[in-house]
């Protein structure tokens, strides 16, 4: 076992440590540096402290008023955020997170029940509590464990066990320092670094076992500029499932260019008149849209339970042909990317519109199986405390025969939509939002003044048909964003080429 | 684990801290039980029973400063992770601000019964849990012949927690929740499905409202969805129904904390005791509510809670300033988070009020957009039905409704009689002049 001794012990040990940061100072520790992705199956077993038969009577519990199939799902996390304000790093925060899931389905039933105790006697409790949901007479016994090997999308080469913290202080040391300098207007910055593990291993009742370590990191850098009186706020940020190797000289120097970049922009915008527009998304972070619109229609258990207003519209016409949008879990590195779903399910790259024609929904265990079809590997659940639901994984459009110029140059008044905060979608109307953070009007083909601080609206379903123009500049935003959906958080990304759409309704600050 | 013994382990944890080096610690130790159930056709679609325990140890040693949170209480555990949690806070950076509060401040923590916590949560039985869930189902079906979907829900739960602190804080709480609702779906017939839903809080079990109150509400409201449109932009009067989500007053918070405030991004800032709203605005927060869904006895400081006037018509009486950025700004803490806020009501209703309108939008929801907290700038979508000479012409959605929070909340000239009792925030029917939509 490595990765320092797989986060030192396991369950039945001593402590679930907990701190990496601390190894540094562990003279011992400092010694060995282990090679990333390194771990198996036993030592996942070890780390938990269980092991095949035990595993094998908790999934006999579970299953003993009749349930059609269970899983178990271990997880360790471990995260860490330091945050830099007023030019120091003076605040760090650390979580440890250690539990086991036991879920029970029957038909589309789910019995759910975890523990944070991970003994025998604690799991078959959990495991009989989860088994209540069912309630028939056969009993499917659990089948052969066969480990599944899963990809390797995110081979760290430096894993956040092995950070010192004194290895992260100086590079936001260096952000903030960079920010504050970039331009004089600039009176404050702060910036968050977070990082995380998260060990899981899954056991299913249809004889899979999967285990899988997931780095993450992301750093937020806000800049607060002022110019004659007048304040502005902006932010960048750069992630994905990384260790330290992401804060490389070159991108600590593009998150701080483009905080300042974005928020000195800002002293130049104007309030601009609202209604419907036409609208240019850039490519990139305006990917928010298809997530928005169509990404959560096409999430399975909306439409198996018929909330979704996509239920009805399998192999139908739903955009121009040149529009295709997929969902991708596959993509190395990429904060939206999982080696395997938290149901032991490959990720796939999953069409949902192919050719201007709608395909497919992301699955789960249960929708899969309730539609007749294969999984897409798109199971995601926050932690063990959770179910697993279907979920976006990395969302984005594929190229378009347009080029970004034609496509500005066509546009006599609207607006180019760069930058986002945050979206939102109810589900059934299929009405969807987005709140632009920073863009441009275009006028007479041009872009010209800065506008920001405005909600975009739509319909999901009928912007899909209104993506008139498509570039062949495609960007997904490698940091991506954080999904809320049935109150668990889940990471995703999206993207898009440059996309006029021929009408939104834009609010106004006119 | 009981309260007695939270308090037990917590203060063995802040002896641990000391004993390791830290300066001084404060120790939260809680723990939940909670119970979902989701029902549809007739069926459980989800049942599920979380236990679960945290410790969070926040250290300060020399004006250093981390918060570390686990789930393993184990003492042999928490013992290696409490020394690392020290070791590793040593190398942060030396924040003159950053301590406990002066223990002066804890005085005043009363002894009340906040009536948040229902001592015979127990009694509620597996099959009283599931019945809930099905009836509301069974009644919400029988309400039209146009739903697509339909799910119901039942949920509860018992909380507690203690804190300590090493110079001299202790706190207790116990609390219950619990919780049922719907969500339904219904056709258009035009390929539309527009959707409502109903939702309801409350501490006590037996305050639950019957079962036929949330089918009735979110069938009636969805019907009334159908045919929504947008409408041509400009400015409309604007009511907003007191259940709507409070995306306008949370767009106020944000610029009343002392963190916002110290970093210069805040559009309140030096509006202190100026009249900046309308003179029809008072907001209370009020901890001591009887049954509130956010009341408490003291706050994560530390600092014993009390009723304060945050808005009194329309002049900001005060910030929200926890311990840490009161040192920052040197001014005296106020607390840094609302509880249960309340507001001084009007003597009509939302049908009184909206008969009154001549042209304008009654806002029933909000969906999506965002403040700005540095410039007050906001843009929110909304979903609403548009008013004629006080009737209820049509339903209307995927509209926009943007403008600044000092304009928009100086904009307010009614007020109505109608808290909404089931969030913490309690926030009454409100009426606004010339608000800036966008639509067509």
């Amino acid at each position: 076992m490595t990765r320092r001794e797989f986060v030192k012990t396991g369950a039945k040990g001593v402590a679930l440590v907990s701190l990496p940061f601390i190894f540094k100072v562990d003279p011992l520790a400092a010694l060995t540096t282990p090679p990333a992705g390194s771990l198996n199956l036993n030592d996942y077993y070890t780390h938990f402290g269980v092991d095949e038969a035990i595993i094998k009577q908790v999934m006999a519990a579970a299953l003993e008023k009749g349930g059609d199939y269970c899983d178990i799902f271990f997880e360790h996390s471990i995260s860490n955020s330091i945050g830099l304000e007023d030019n120091l790093v003076n605040r760090a925060y650390s979580t440890v997170d250690f539990g086991v899931g036991i879920r029970v389905v029957e038909g589309d039933q789910t019995g759910y029940s975890f523990t944070e105790e991970i003994t025998p006697e604690a799991m078959k409790l959990a495991a009989k509590t989860a088994a209540n949901i069912a309630n028939q007479a056969k009993n499917a016994p659990p089948k052969e464990l066969v480990l599944h090997d899963s990809k390797d999308l995110y081979p760290v080469e430096q894993s956040w066990e092995d950070v010192g913290f004194d290895e992260i202080i100086p590079k936001l040391q260096q952000i903030n320092d960079k920010v504050l300098s970039l331009d004089p207007r600039v009176v404050n910055s702060q910036i968050w670094f977070t990082s995380g593990t998260q060990y899981v291993l899954l056991a299913t009742s249809d004889g899979r076992i999967v285990c899988d370590y997931r780095p993450m990191s992301r750093t937020f850098a806000q800049c607060i500029a002022e110019q004659e009186g007048r304040r502005e706020e902006n932010y960048h940020m750069i992630g994905g499932r990384f260790g330290l190797e992401l804060y490389t000289p070159e991108n600590i120097d593009t998150l701080a260019k483009e905080a300042v970049r974005r928020t000195i922009d800002l002293f130049q915008a104007v309030p601009m008149a609202g209604g419907e527009m036409e609208v240019v998304l850039a490519p990139g972070k305006a990917g928010i849209l298809l997530h928005e619109a169509i990404g959560h229609g096409m999430e399975a258990d909306y439409n198996r339970k018929g909330e979704s207003i996509f239920a009805d519209k399998i192999g139908k016409p739903v955009a121009q042909p040149f529009v295709s949008i997929v969902d991708d879990g596959t993509i190395p590195s990429y904060r939206g990317s999982i080696n395997i779903d938290d149901e032991g399910n490959d990720t796939h790259k999953t069409y949902l519109v192919r050719d201007g024609i709608l395909e497919t929904y992301l699955h789960d265990y249960i929708s899969a199986k309730h539609y007749g079809v294969k999984p897409t590997g798109n199971g995601r659940r926050q932690s063990f405390r959770y179910m697993p639901i279907p979920r976006m994984t990395n969302t984005y459009m594929l190229n378009g025969p347009h080029t970004k110029e034609e496509i500005i140059a066509s546009v006599k008044k609207g607006l180019y939509a760069e930058s986002f905060t945050n979206g939102e979608v109810n589900i059934g109307p299929g009405d969807f939002t987005f709140y632009l953070k920073s863009g441009y009007m275009i006028e007479d083909g041009k872009l010209t003044t800065p506008v920001k601080d405005v909600n975009l609206i739509g319909n999901g379903p009928d912007v899909l048909t209104k993506m008139v123009m498509v570039a062949n500049d495609l960007e997904v935003e490698q940091s991506g964003g954080t999904c809320g959906k049935g109150g668990q958080w889940a990471p995703v990304t999206d993207g898009l080429p440059t996309t006029k759409v021929s009408s939104i309704t834009v609010g106004s600050n006119a | 684990m009981n309260n007695k013994e939270k308090l037990e382990l917590a203060k063995w944890a802040v002896t641990q801290a000391k004993g390791f080096g830290a300066d001084e610690a404060a120790v939260d130790v809680a723990n939940s039980r909670e119970i979902e159930i989701e029902c549809r056709d007739q069926k459980i679609d989800k049942l599920q029973e979380a236990t679960q325990n945290s410790m969070t140890v926040r250290i300060y040693t020399k004006g250093r400063y981390s918060g570390n949170t686990t789930n393993d209480l184990r003492k042999d555990s928490l013992s290696k992770f409490i020394e690392e949690a020290v070791a590793m806070t040593k190398y942060l950076g030396e924040d003159p601000y950053r301590s406990l509060p002066d223990s002066k401040y804890y005085a005043g923590l009363k002894d009340a019964d906040l009536g948040i916590c229902d001592n015979s949560y127990d009694e509620v039985s597996a099959d009283q849990r599931v019945k809930i869930a099905r009836d509301i189902e069974t009644d919400t079906r029988e309400r039209t012949d146009k739903i697509v979907s339909l799910t119901s829900y039942y949920g509860d739960g018992t909380y507690e927690s203690v804190k300590v602190h090493s110079n001299g804080f202790e706190g207790t709480r116990r609390s219950t929740s619990f919780s049922a609702g719907v969500e339904v779906g219904i056709t258009d017939g035009k390929g539309g499905r527009p959707s409502w839903w109903d939702w309801r809080t409350v501490r006590f079990f037996k305050d639950l409202p019957p079962i036929s109150t949330y089918g009735e509400f979110a069938v009636e409201r969805a019907l009334d969805r159908i045919g929504q449109t947008k409408i041509e932009s400009g400015a409309y009067d604007m009511i907003i129904e007191n259940r709507a989500r409070a995306s306008l007053l949370g767009a106020l918070e944000g610029p009343l904390s002392g963190r916002n405030l110290q970093q210069k991004n805040s559009c309140l800032d030096g509006k202190l005791g100026q009249k900046v709203f309308s003179d029809k605005l008072t907001v209370v927060d009020d901890p001591f509510m009887k049954g509130g869904l956010a009341s408490r006895l003291y706050d994560d400081d530390g600092l014993p809670s009390r009723k304060r006037t945050i808005i009194e018509k329309g002049v900001l009486k005060e910030y929200l300033i926890d311990w840490y950025y009161s040192r920052k700004l040197g001014v005296e803490p106020t607390g840094g988070d609302t509880t249960n806020v309340t507001f001084e009501l009007g003597t009509r209703s939302l049908d009184e009020m909206v008969k009154d309108m001549k042209k304008g939008i009654l806002v029933t929801g909000f969906i999506g957009g965002n403040s700005n907290d540095t410039t007050g700038d906001f843009s929110f979508g909304i979903i609403g039905t548009y008013v004629e000479d006080g009737k209820l012409i049509k339903p209307v959605n995927e509209m926009n409704v943007s403008g600044n929070i000092l304009q928009f909340w100086s904009s307010l000239v009614e007020v109505g009689n109608d808290p909404y009792t089931y969030s913490s925030l309690q926030r009454p029917t409100m009426y606004f002049k010339d608000v800036q939509f966008s639509g067509v």
